[in-house]
């Protein structure tokens, strides 16, 4: 992109001491890059006056106005399409649908179109898109509301597949999906948002430089080191992840936490190196459990190297949707309890 | 409102209690879902979790239009669908039981309040916008098939008219003459967004010419005229006229869900002006068809009633985690 400002893209700097909600680091991201690209553009449900249900573009309308900023009506193949078509003719469109489970309505644009034009036109034409959406259950939202998903969209190819766990990520992931050439399927937690009618996550609010620059997609995070099991996950289950090994140092088991930050690419590299020194292997993954991220993760483990782990398993959604009655559905969820367990039987 | 004078007073008793059950039933909800996410609104918090969406203002709608159904014909409903499923004779206890995700719940505690589906009215709704409106052509070719005059009911906001679903919904339907009534409940917001900033035409009902069936729009949210307008939209429905398109011009009086501030809405004051329940008993007082006396009974009948069925939730179980692998399949699948 040639109106970038080079010196705005600063690879990732120190994070300081200044603190903000992933909301907030989202916003900041959005209005980074609009800021210097008249291309960059926000559309969809709810995003202008409201500011996005879940806050990811809260106040950009008073800074950028309701052209840039645009409220759509609630005709997804239509505005999903057009962000396709916008971004083929090389603008940057940032795409919100609400929520991941509504993709459904729209999903041959998605999938047919958005994540296939660049290989069709035989890599003559690009299609420098993102499609933002929130992902995650565990306030009683109900089955079409609480999904995570993001095996379905990895699972297609053609899209990368974006999921940040922290403030600071989520603003460096975002300004390097905006700047993306490719298109990018951004997915946040609600539970990572740091919203004020949410459950607190202490880890949503966190340090975030002011400068812009990115997080490269593609490349995992070792959220923490140890040497005994790797528990490899993304987005709430890196909080989830940490709160256990946090627990369990204490009684001298000492987890290793991959936070893989994108689905597509995945950093199959730093999870083998992981995997190579623990020998012990944990998906933790709020999708769904079978035919999705988990067994591709330890599938791929197995086949770069059969004598890798010696132990592998997994924390998922077992295949049911997500039931409503908040007993149900923390019976499913991969809450820090399922994890613990996972790991204790992993050493035992 | 022009009064009806074809329309018996017990008609119109009876649309009136449906309306002050309806308000009675969701003043209750809003008290127990709010009861306890407090201090600080926490939306996954209390005995009613989630998301909440209720649809005071909106009862003409619910009440004129089921008045016309029996238990036998279909209705689906959006993520707003307490006073559908109330108007159209859904059992309370076990509605308000899936409410508080109990085992006595229509769906046992796994659908919740966006997904109550009864098979003994014919009832069902969906949180995924428009997307209630396609089964409810399967519903009414289910009836046509097998020769009977039940119709299917399908209702949507004005905003999921601007859904691919509800345009292909209405051709099919047209197409085929499916006993179909459809039904777009107009209450001018799409969460945020005006009904002027996202649909091109002023008036749903226009749209229905596009798809070759009549288009009809009551405007002012007076229950009668609902009762009036769905009366003939069923009518050509059960006797094999088609589908109809009907739009009401109603009123969303709280937001979009509870906790929505609504501060993308001024001039909300004025709205309550608009509770068309104070304006239909008022009418109906005026007209003597109602007396002050007949208003208290009826209003301690729906007390009552609501009461019974948030005692019954309550007193009910949660269903044990034990269990949360069930019901994926009729028959077990899972390896
Ligand atoms: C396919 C889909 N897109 C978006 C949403 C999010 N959403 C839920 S309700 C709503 C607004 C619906 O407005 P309207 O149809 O007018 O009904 P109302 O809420 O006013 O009753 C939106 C955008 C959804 N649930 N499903």
């Amino acid at each position: 992109m040639t109106t970038l400002d080079e010196a705005g893209i600063a690879a990732e700097p120190d994070p300081g001491t200044r603190k903000l909600s992933t909301a907030k680091a989202i916003q900041e991201a959005i209005a980074g890059e609009m800021r210097t690209s008249d291309d960059v553009f926000v559309m969809g449900e709810d995003v202008g006056s409201y500011g996005g249900i879940f806050s990811s573009t809260t106040g950009l309308i008073d800074e950028f106005g309701p052209g840039r900023i645009r409220d759509t009506p609630i005709s997804e193949t239509a505005f999903i399409g057009m962000g396709i078509g916008a971004a083929v003719e090389g603008m940057r469109p940032i795409i919100e649908l609400m929520f991941v489970d509504f993709f459904g309505v729209c999903m041959d644009q998605i999938y047919n179109h958005m994540a296939k034009i660049h290989f069709f036109s035989g890599g003559n034409v690009r299609v420098p898109m993102v499609l933002m959406t929130a992902t995650g259950g565990g306030y009683s939202d109900g089955g079409q509301h609480s999904q995570s998903l993001w095996g379905t969209f990895a699972h297609l190819p053609g899209m990368k597949v974006v999921v940040p766990s922290t403030p600071y990520d989520a603003k460096g992931l975002m300004t390097a999906a905006i700047r993306s050439d490719d298109p990018v399927v951004y997915m946040f937690h609600k539970g990572v948002m740091g919203l004020p009618w949410m459950k607190k996550n202490p880890r949503s609010i966190g340090p975030v430089p002011q400068q812009r620059y990115e997080v490269p997609i593609g490349k995992a995070r070792v959220a923490r080191e140890g040497k005994d099991v790797t528990i490899v996950t993304l987005s709430l289950s890196v909080h989830h992840a940490l709160d256990v090994a946090e627990n369990l140092a204490g009684e001298g088991i000492d987890v290793e936490v991959i936070d893989l930050r994108s689905v597509v690419p995945l950093d199959r590299e730093t999870i083998q190196a992981s995997v190579a020194k623990t020998r012990r292997l944990i998906v933790v993954d709020e999708d769904y459990e079978s035919f999705g991220l988990s067994g591709e993760v330890i599938a791929s483990m197995t086949i770069a190297d059969p004598t890798l782990c010696s132990y592998a398993a997994r924390v998922c959604v077992p295949d049911v949707p997500l039931p409503y009655a908040r007993d149900l559905e923390y019976a499913v969820l991969p809450t820090p309890a399922r994890i613990e367990l996972a790991v204790r039987e992993a050493v035992s | 409102m022009t009064p009806h004078p074809s329309l018996p007073a017990e008609v119109r008793l009876d649309l009136y209690r449906t309306m002050v059950l309806i308000r009675t039933y969701e003043e209750a909800i809003l008290g127990e879902y709010h009861a306890d996410k407090s201090p600080g609104f926490d939306i996954g918090a209390g005995l009613i979790p989630g998301e909440m969406h209720l649809s005071a203002g909106q009862e003409p709608v619910a009440a004129g239009i089921c008045a016309h159904l029996s238990a036998d014909d279909a209705v689906t409903a959006a993520h707003r669908p307490h006073h559908l499923a109330i108007a159209h004779g859904v059992d309370l206890r076990p509605m308000t039981a899936e409410i508080f995700g109990r085992t006595t719940g229509l769906g046992r505690g796994r659908g919740g309040h966006m997904h109550l589906f009864d098979p003994a009215t014919h009832f069902s709704c969906s949180g995924i916008v428009a997307e209630g409106l396609p089964p409810a052509l399967g519903q009414g070719f289910a009836f046509q098939q097998r020769g009977s005059d039940r119709v299917a009911v399908a209702v949507a906001g004005e905003g999921a008219a601007n859904q691919g679903a509800f345009h292909e919904a209405l051709n099919l339907a047209a197409l085929w003459k499916l006993p179909v009534v459809f039904v777009i409940e107009d209450n001018d917001w799409g969460i945020s967004v005006p009904r002027d900033a996202s649909t091109s035409v002023p008036s749903n009902a226009e749209r229905a010419a596009a798809y070759g069936m009549p288009g009809a729009r009551v405007e002012g949210n007076a229950v009668e005229e609902v009762w009036e307008a769905a009366g003939l939209a069923v009518e050509r429905a059960r006797e094999g006229g088609g589908p109809t398109l009907l739009e009401v011009h109603t009123l969303r009086l709280w937001g979009h869900f509870e906790g929505d501030a609504q501060a993308y809405r001024p001039g909300l004051d004025v709205v309550a002006d608009q509770d068309p329940i104070p304006v239909y008993r008022d009418e109906l007082l005026a007209a003597e068809v109602l007396t002050p006396a007949d208003d208290a009974r009826i209003r301690e009948a729906a007390g009552g009633r609501v009461a019974d069925a948030i005692a019954y939730a309550k007193e009910s179980p949660v269903p044990a985690a034990a269990d949360a692998l069930d019901y994926v399949f009729v028959e077990g699948a899972r390896s």
